[in-house]
């Protein structure tokens, strides 16, 4: 089971970040749920959601601690770092987030998305987050993933080559970054 | 692939595959999805979708249409409901069926967006005025949105009556995978022309109304009102429950909430104390047995109701309990929402 906070600017592709994990898990047959924040915050403001996958049942889709953090932007930084379980995983976009954790007992990966999604896709900093996380999920597949890409923009074929180009650079950097 | 689906768009879809044709609302938040969808979807299957001025307007169309013999619904959220209240107690004295969504949000007044579960009283009791109840579901994951609006409409029909589905703005928002059941054929829906005002009685006038204006006429239908609640009883009472066989402290919880006190009842296990819990899925009919069963039993120690209220439910839990056991309370309101590690916490310190 992985329980995910997601994080960022509205408009950061936060949301269907989440979408994109909750449809890998769908595709690896595991149970997911996906919790937006939801009102005013969506235009503008900060905007998170909460991702659940698991093998069994998902009792509560709202997190109080989660096994891994995904700050955007420095207000999520802040406002989730403190629920983040111990021993749990804060990555931040260190295109934006310039200031690092303050826990001592979590593992920070600071991913300059932004311009590495940027040299094959201006608009897949999200997937390709979703590669940096399947090596630290271990649980879920590349293929999951590409089906979860191919769905999701099933009504945009034109943008799927490049955004599992994305996905597979994700993976890659991610896997380099473990070694 | 299974979809995800979001909370209130798996209710719109499921209405339709139920053949609800006819949907009148008002828009408000959280349940926006519930009209944005079927504004489309509807005119796709040949039904029709109108936003009316207000939700008192929408509650009359719905009971106009419903007069007529169409499956029909609305939504809307708590302040909306209420302003529904009192079509919707013509339409229990009319004896009319269909299906009105409650996403509620927190209150009172218009109050906050966030989810709340507030309008208990309300939609168990009774909102508008006089002896009527709807039924009341309260469903509390996306399929089980999807399972119970598809069968509303039947019940509802079966029994002549409205019928409620209650959830909040947790599960009108979030998504989770959920199966859409297959599109029902409209000649299998059921033949309402023996009393509806559809146009089809040879001239014999149909008389939808809810004007009884003789007391003895007035108490006889209330009277047989009740001898089909007292059947609705019998035959539609819905209840789960998770982990009670041995358990020693027993949650009760409906909807998103029942889910918080699952995983909070899963973490009280992990460090060995024997939880469990009871989840309403009708709140009108109340699983009042299923509860004083369990206060029985002699492991039960005491009860704890969780609400998104600042105790509604409990009332109901108490009067099943009727006085074996000990029932707490712990709820949070305005729209915040408790965590599993909440409730962890008050069962080990009590507070």
């Amino acid at each position: 089971m992985q329980k995910i906070t997601i994080s960022g600017f509205g408009g950061q592709g936060v949301l269907s970040l989440g979408k994109f994990i909750s449809y890998s898990a769908i595709a690896q047959n595991l149970n997911t749920s996906w919790l937006p924040s939801y009102g005013p915050e969506m235009r503008g403001g900060t905007a998170s959601c909460s991702v659940i996958y698991s093998a069994d049942e998902i009792a509560a889709p709202v997190i109080d601690h989660p096994d891994i953090l995904i700050a955007f932007n420095e207000p999520s930084l802040d406002k989730f770092e403190g629920a983040v379980k111990e021993g749990g995983i804060i990555i931040t976009n260190s295109d934006i987030v310039h200031k690092k954790t303050t826990r001592k007992d979590v593992k920070l990966y600071e991913i300059p998305v932004d311009t590495l999604a940027s040299a094959i896709n201006k608009r897949g900093a999200n997937v390709y987050m979703l590669g940096i996380l399947l090596p630290i999920f271990g649980d879920i597949s590349e293929e999951a993933a590409i089906h979860a890409v191919e769905h999701v923009f099933e009504s945009k074929p034109k943008v799927i080559p490049s955004n599992i180009e994305c996905l597979k650079a994700g993976i890659a950097y991610m896997k380099d970054l473990l070694k | 692939m299974k979809k995800l689906w979001k909370g209130n768009e798996a209710i719109a879809e499921a209405a339709v595959a139920a053949g609800c044709r006819y949907f009148f609302g008002y828009p408000i938040t959280p349940q926006n999805e519930i009209p944005e969808y079927l504004s489309w979807r509807l005119p796709e299957v040949g039904g029709a979708f109108i936003q009316a001025e207000s939700e008192v307007s929408a509650i009359n169309m719905v009971y106009g249409a419903a007069g007529a013999g169409a499956r029909c619904m609305t939504s809307s959220s708590s302040p909306g409901i209420s302003l529904k209240q009192e079509g919707m107690s013509y339409i229990a004295g009319a004896e009319l069926p269909c299906v009105i969504v409650n996403i509620m949000r927190s209150g009172p007044g218009l109050g906050g967006i966030q989810p709340a579960q507030g309008d208990y009283f309300q939609a168990t009791k009774g909102g508008g005025h006089g002896d009527y109840h709807p039924i009341v579901y309260a469903p509390s994951s996306i399929q089980e949105f999807v399972d119970i609006t598809y069968s509303a409409f039947d019940v509802a029909d079966k029994y002549r009556t409205p019928v409620m589905i209650i959830g909040d703005g947790m599960l009108g928002q979030m998504m989770e995978p959920a199966e859409i059941p297959p599109m029902r054929d409209l000649s299998t829906l059921p033949d309402k022309n023996d009393w509806a005002a559809c146009g089809h009685s040879d001239g014999v006038p149909r008389i939808i109304n809810s004007l009884r204006i003789e007391p003895e006429e007035n108490e006889a239908f209330n009277i047989r009102l009740f001898k089909k609640y007292e059947e609705i009883t019998k035959n539609e009472t819905k209840c789960d429950d998770y982990m009670l066989d041995d358990a020693e402290i027993v949650f009760v919880a409906y909807g998103s909430v029942a889910r918080i006190c699952k995983a909070a009842v899963v973490e009280l296990r992990a460090q060995g104390i024997k939880a469990g819990l009871i989840r309403p899925i009708t709140l009108y009919p109340y699983p009042t047995n299923n509860i004083a069963e369990a206060a029985k039993k002699d492991c039960v120690k005491k009860f704890i109701t969780v609400e998104l209220s600042m105790g509604q439910m409990v009332e109901d839990v108490r009067l099943s309990v009727n006085g074996l056991k000990p029932v707490e309370f712990y709820g949070r309101s305005g729209g915040s929402v408790m965590m599993p590690g909440d409730l962890v916490k008050y069962v080990k310190e009590g507070k």
